[in-house]
């Protein structure tokens, strides 16, 4: 089986943004980079299929500038056999433009499945892989929480709102990576050890053109300091009268 | 004149919220200059009694497409239906719903038209040529506005964010075939397990009852369920550790990674306030907080905290608001 991964480098989130000068971007100055969350199960997955049948070759591909190389590298350092970075100087936000450089890079790959993470923390636009998809007359599964293969199909799990979905599909095909699927491995020192030799290769990304911009980024409107009313099962008929009379939601 | 498309989402033959919140996102953007909204909607043959309600809401033309094979979510199907219609239909702009179901039609659709589409949208605005929408990114930390060029541009509205508003119009019936035949799709839908019947969803519950590691086992939610019982419109949520620890599944998950949510009312129990988790529900407009450390980051942002043991304050609260519902 041959299995490709697009995963994505994006910034740690556990910080106070700021917005660059320029207006329409966040200031990356301090800025801590790692592999998005939902990419990391997407990495395991495949690397899951891989501890049962050796023979398979998992394939990461990312777009990004060279920076985006280390995040190839934890992935081949948790078990992937070789990189692709698509270069770009910035990676942009219009989903069908990436779509376009990944599926250019992916159709001639032979490969049985490909897959994403459900979407990226930084961008939240959660478009990509479905994209790829159908731009390669692939079936698409999206946002999964369970998977079997069996042969030459496949069966998944989607959370919807309130309940699950159970899907079948034929491969190969891409799927989309939700929580909850699995609990991605950390690099070991051995496998940190061996990626620094796997291959690593960089191609320019043939990006598709951009209709999709975004003109200017902003801190939302903080929430006012949030108040302590009080302590203990006492507290809660004044908790009442300001949910009927200030917040007026009882 | 703009002329807007709406993907009116239903399940099991019920039109959702979001389906008629999507009407009413594109009622506002046609009026804006004069255009007509035509409603989308697909399902089991009787699907197209809901062109009444969504010509209630604004809808000028509902495209109801009818047969046995859409009964459960068909993407393949739906989505080459859907494109065909918008590439004919000289739309400005089409709206869909940011559900798992929209999220899952949106991408397909705008890959095959080849233009551009913004998800999670929470103000649209005509500028131009051009569609100018507000779309959070780095888990709602920062918003951007964004420009989407395209023509159609394609958008996923956020739920809770455009309140359905009845606005009568035309309505008139037209119907439609799928452009594929649905059982020769490759992805097949097989079974939907629904959570207990009338349960509200998290998306579309004026009120969510949240619970966090402090509840210390999965049937200590009970307790939640009741106080959600006692509103009346509440939905339960969880935070991750919960759903990790397999107290509540994980569809129940709000946060980062799991569920965005904007109730009226968010009341937090047992929980820390995790960045991740703020990151789901500090869109909320009261939060209320109940744990037992005043430290915890939780009240930061909670309109109303309160310190103490959760075991004690959440039956008493529930007695509470029993008796504020009772009095009316």
């Amino acid at each position: 089986m041959k299995i490709a991964v697009c995963i994505k480098r994006v910034p740690d989130m556990d910080v106070r943004f700021k917005i660059a000068p320029i207006g329409n971007a966040v200031d990356e100055a301090g800025l801590k980079f790692d592999m998005n969350d939902f990419d990391s199960w997407a990495v395991e997955a495949a690397l899951q299929i891989k501890d049962k049948d050796s023979a398979t070759e998992v394939v990461i591909v990312s777009l990004g500038s060279d920076s985006v190389q280390e995040t190839i590298r934890k992935a081949l350092a948790m078990g992937a056999d070789r990189g692709i970075q698509l270069k770009v100087d910035r990676i942009p936000f219009d989903g069908l433009a990436i779509a376009q450089a990944l599926a250019a890079e992916l159709k001639d790959g032979g490969f049985d499945l490909i897959l994403f993470g459900k979407q990226s923390a930084d961008s939240s636009n959660g478009v990509v892989g479905a994209m790829v998809g159908e731009l390669l007359g692939l079936p698409v599964v999206t946002a999964i929480s369970k998977l079997e293969l069996s042969g030459g199909t496949g069966s998944a799990k989607r959370e919807i709102e309130g309940g699950q979905e159970f899907v079948e599909f034929p491969l190969p095909a891409v799927l989309t990576i939700d929580q909850g699927l699995n609990t991605a491995r950390y690099p070991a020192l051995k496998g940190i050890m061996a990626a620094k030799k796997k291959p690593l290769d960089v191609k320019p990304a043939q990006l598709g053109e951009q209709s999709v911009t975004i003109v200017q980024m902003e801190l939302p409107a903080e929430r006012p300091a949030g108040r302590i009313i009080g302590e203990g099962a006492a507290t809660v008929p004044e908790l009442v009268r300001l949910l009927q009379t200030e917040a007026k939601v009882l | 004149m703009a002329n807007v498309f709406a993907f009116a989402e239903t399940r099991n033959g019920e039109l959702r919220k979001i389906g008629l919140e999507a009407v009413t996102a594109a009622r506002q953007i046609a009026d804006e200059t004069g255009g007509n909204v035509d409603a989308f909607v697909a399902g089991a043959p009787g699907v197209g009694a809901h062109a009444e309600q969504l010509a209630k809401y604004g809808a000028d033309t509902v495209v109801v497409v009818e047969h046995a094979g859409l009964e459960k979510y068909n993407p393949e199907a739906l989505a080459a239906t859907v494109a065909e219609r918008v590439r004919g239909g000289g739309y400005r702009v089409v709206i869909f719903p940011t559900s798992a179901l929209g999220s899952d039609l949106a991408p397909r659709v705008a890959a095959k038209l080849g233009v551009g589409l913004v998800t999670d949208v929470t103000a649209i605005k005509l500028d131009g040529d051009a569609v100018i929408v507000q779309h959070p990114v780095n888990i709602g930390k920062v918003i951007a506005t964004v420009k989407i060029a395209s023509q159609p541009a394609l958008i996923g509205i956020r739920a809770n964010m455009f309140t359905p508003t009845e606005k009568p119009h035309a309505g008139t019936v037209e119907r439609a075939e799928p452009v594929e035949d649905p059982s020769a799709s490759r992805v097949v839908v097989k079974e939907v397990k629904l959570g207990g019947g009338a349960r509200l969803d998290l998306g579309e519950a004026p009120v969510i009852i949240s619970g966090g590691r402090g509840l210390k086992g999965p049937d200590n939610f009970k307790m939640l369920e009741d106080l959600a019982a006692a509103f009346g419109n509440a939905a339960v949520g969880a935070t991750r550790v919960v759903t990790d620890e397999g107290w509540r599944p994980h569809s129940d998950q709000i946060g980062q990674t799991g569920r965005l949510v904007s109730p009226q009312l968010y009341v937090a129990v047992g929980i820390s306030g995790a960045i991740q988790h703020l990151a789901g529900m500090r869109t909320s407009r009261t939060i209320v907080a109940i744990n037992k450390d005043k430290e915890a980051p939780i009240f930061k942002i909670a309109d109303y905290g309160i310190v103490g043991d959760l075991f004690e304050i959440v039956p008493v609260l529930t007695a509470a608001v029993k008796e504020a519902k009772s009095r009316g």
